[in-house]
């Protein structure tokens, strides 16, 4: 029997500036390459949502990409909280990590409101938190890549994040945490994408959503020599 | 026959009354001497300009608003450099004389360092115009100093976000260098950021025709090149209409004319419409079939498709900055027939950001025979995702790497390579007397 996914591709359009695409080809590869299919699915603002994912992806935008999917997320809200709720592996970055949370305040004070799906807020900060960035995380390990955000993100208490920065600002520059972790689902800041340097990240998700789906979510190993040497090289960049 | 608007101008070039102000001769003096010493040390070109830059903030706009034909600024993500050279070039062969920064240093320092260099001991500069390549940050700081009577537009594109943050952002910065131009505007009718912008002054478009605008996605299309495009319907005063081979045909002001051309490269010559475009503003009378002649023997920019040739082996040098670049020159000169290296540096001036490269379409290339750079594991590992195989380990050294890929067999070559890791290739081909 042949094994498929549904990926998830939420506004590919208007929110992709960092390369996020290259998350959806890294998940896409990883199942490929392991003899699973995977079908991408964009979803765009005004289509009909799907019901069915095995696994959904969100990247970041500018301000005037957000700004034309704001609306359509909030008439989506309730579909993605009950996927995300009942364990869909589901990563989010930078603008959708943010929009996922329950607000974003901007810098003249106007509130944007995001689906609260993870407890957590952000506000516009002063300066961009830009550069290469390391992170440690218990479940995941060594986390490396890059960040641009102005947005400063705060975790309410009892809210995991993903990982402890190690180099970099991460979620606001102060608290030292990065991301937030909830269910099977990963929000973050690394972009540039987070996926091909960090497969253990991407097995994570591709598995979570095979052991949904077939009741086994065992993966077989992958040769990732130049994953590892990717990761190595980022680890070792200045800021 | 009446006299042309450049016979005109050059009978009176003698008469020009010159009310502003001459630049200040002590920091001509100093700033020479800084070159001449910095050049003993054999150091940096900008150090004069930096010198010149703290103790005279004036400096740059004394010396240049004095020209007769003012200053004429190309600015843009891709293509500043190719444009500038063919809009000089241009201009050059109808006879005037054209104070560029030629160096490539398209920052306000680096133009003021090449000041520095053409000006004489009393703070002249010998020119009829300035035509000066800036990029969209120090376009926006240099039009406070100096009002442009032209500007060229070429594109906005993703590029070096880790400096400007977001594209819209960058789309802001060069509505500020629209709004301080005295005279034309001259902007690329495809481009969607560009022609949002609102101008007070006069706006003359360039574009592409119906034929051509699918090779030229826009960055949000990069990686799903098969949408359906149609050019602006925006009246274009030249329009790129056909290439064939090394030919290509133009529409100016709604006439056809072409020419074989030694640039290469569908994107090169884009830009030679561009240029086609600001010279006829720059020079009204101008006859096209002269400026169509002068175009055809522009050569290439540094870098930007290059070509040598040694012991009977080609090789083409492609400068690689940010996505649309990248994939532009991909599309147009891939791996048929030919042995490719990538090379990835990630220092500033390269954008240290590597997320770009997730942006561009590899899959056209058959395979990568040498990966090298500070981020060459980056751009491996970019290449295994698109499933493009690489033939060698990768070799972050670029000194080794181009020895070796250069070694490798007597195939053709094509190097793409970011602008520090361009430098670094460069200067070990030369070393080793192969450039």
């Amino acid at each position: 029997m042949t094994r498929e996914l549904t990926i998830l591709h939420l506004y590919p359009r208007e929110m992709n500036l960092y390369g996020d695409h290259g998350n959806v080809l890294t998940l896409k590869r990883r199942c490929e390459w392991r003899g699973i299919k995977a079908n991408i699915e964009a979803y765009e603002p005004g289509d009909k949502f799907p019901c069915e994912a095995d696994l959904i992806f969100g990247g970041g935008g500018q301000d005037s990409g957000q700004s034309v999917i704001e609306d359509d997320l909030q008439k989506n809200a309730q579909a993605l909280r009950s996927l995300v709720d009942g364990g869909t592996p589901t990563l989010v970055i930078c603008g959708l990590y943010q929009l996922f949370g329950r607000f974003f305040k901007t810098h003249e004070g106007e509130i944007i409101p995001g689906i609260g799906i993870l407890d957590i807020e952000t506000i516009a900060g002063d300066k961009r938190l830009i550069g290469n960035i390391v992170c440690e995380s218990s479940e995941f390990g060594e986390i490396v890549g890059y960040e641009n955000h102005s947005g400063q993100t705060f975790l309410d208490k009892g809210v995991e994040p993903l990982a402890k920065v190690v180099r970099g600002a991460g979620n606001n520059g102060k608290d030292g945490t990065e991301g937030t972790r909830y269910k099977n689902t990963i929000g973050s800041y690394f972009h540039g994408p987070v996926l091909p340097k960090n497969p253990r990240l991407a097995d994570f998700l591709i598995g979570k959503a095979l052991d949904a789906k077939y009741g086994f979510g065992e993966l077989e190993p992958l040769d990732d020599t130049f994953e590892n040497m990717a990761h190595r090289s980022s680890a070792e960049q200045p800021r | 026959m009446g006299l042309t608007d450049i016979q005109i101008y050059k009978q009176n070039r003698c008469q020009v009354i010159y009310n502003s102000r001459m630049p200040k001769k002590s920091s001509v003096v100093i700033g020479k001497l800084v070159r001449r010493i910095a050049r003993l040390r054999g150091g940096g070109s900008a150090l004069p300009g930096l010198v010149v830059e703290k103790i005279d903030k004036g400096f740059i706009s004394d010396c240049l608003n004095r020209l007769p034909l003012g200053v004429a600024v190309v600015s843009g993500t891709n293509g500043k450099t190719t444009t500038t050279k063919i809009v000089v070039e241009l201009l050059e062969s109808q006879g005037l004389k054209v104070f560029t920064n030629r160096t490539g240093s398209n920052f306000m320092r680096g133009v003021i360092a090449a000041l520095i260099e053409s000006v004489d001991l009393n703070g002249r500069l010998d020119a009829d115009i300035a035509v000066l390549e800036l990029d969209e940050a120090h376009a926006v700081k240099f039009v406070q100093a100096v009002a442009p009577r032209y500007c060229l537009l070429l594109n906005v594109m993703r590029d070096q976000l880790d400096r400007f943050g977001e594209i819209d952002h960058t789309a802001r910065l060069l509505a500020d260098v629209v709004d301080a131009t005295t005279g034309t505007v001259v902007v690329n009718r495809e481009d969607r950021r560009l022609t949002a912008l609102k101008a007070d002054s006069k706006i003359i478009y360039f574009g592409l025709s119906a034929g051509l605008i699918g090779e030229f996605p826009e960055d949000d299309e990069l990686l799903d090149q098969n949408t359906e495009k149609q050019p602006s319907g925006l009246p274009a005063d030249v329009i790129l209409s056909q290439i064939h081979g090394d030919t290509a045909e133009f529409i100016i002001d709604g006439r056809k004319a072409s020419a074989p051309l030694s640039l290469k490269g569908s994107y090169n010559i884009f830009n030679s419409a561009a240029a086609l475009a600001l010279v006829r503003q720059i020079l009204p009378d101008a006859e096209t079939d002269s400026l169509i002649c002068g175009l055809a023997d522009i050569q290439s920019a540094f870098g930007r498709g290059e070509s040598f040739v040694v012991n009977g082996q080609s090789l083409e040098l492609f400068l690689v900055k940010n996505p649309s670049g990248f994939q532009l020159a991909l599309n147009s000169f891939g791996s048929d027939g030919h042995d490719v290296m990538i090379a990835i540096n990630d220092n500033y001036a390269d954008g240290r950001d590597m997320s770009w490269l997730w942006n561009v379409d590899f899959s056209g290339l058959r395979s990568v025979q040498m990966v090298s750079g500070i981020r060459g594991a980056d751009m491996a590992l970019r290449l295994k995702y698109d499933e493009v195989p690489v033939d060698n380990p990768v070799e972050p050294d670029l000194a080794a790497a181009a020895q070796k890929f250069y070694g490798l067999s007597d195939r053709p070559k094509r190097i793409f390579a970011t602008y520090t890791a361009m430098l670094d290739i460069r200067k070990a081909l030369k070393g080793r007397s192969i450039l």
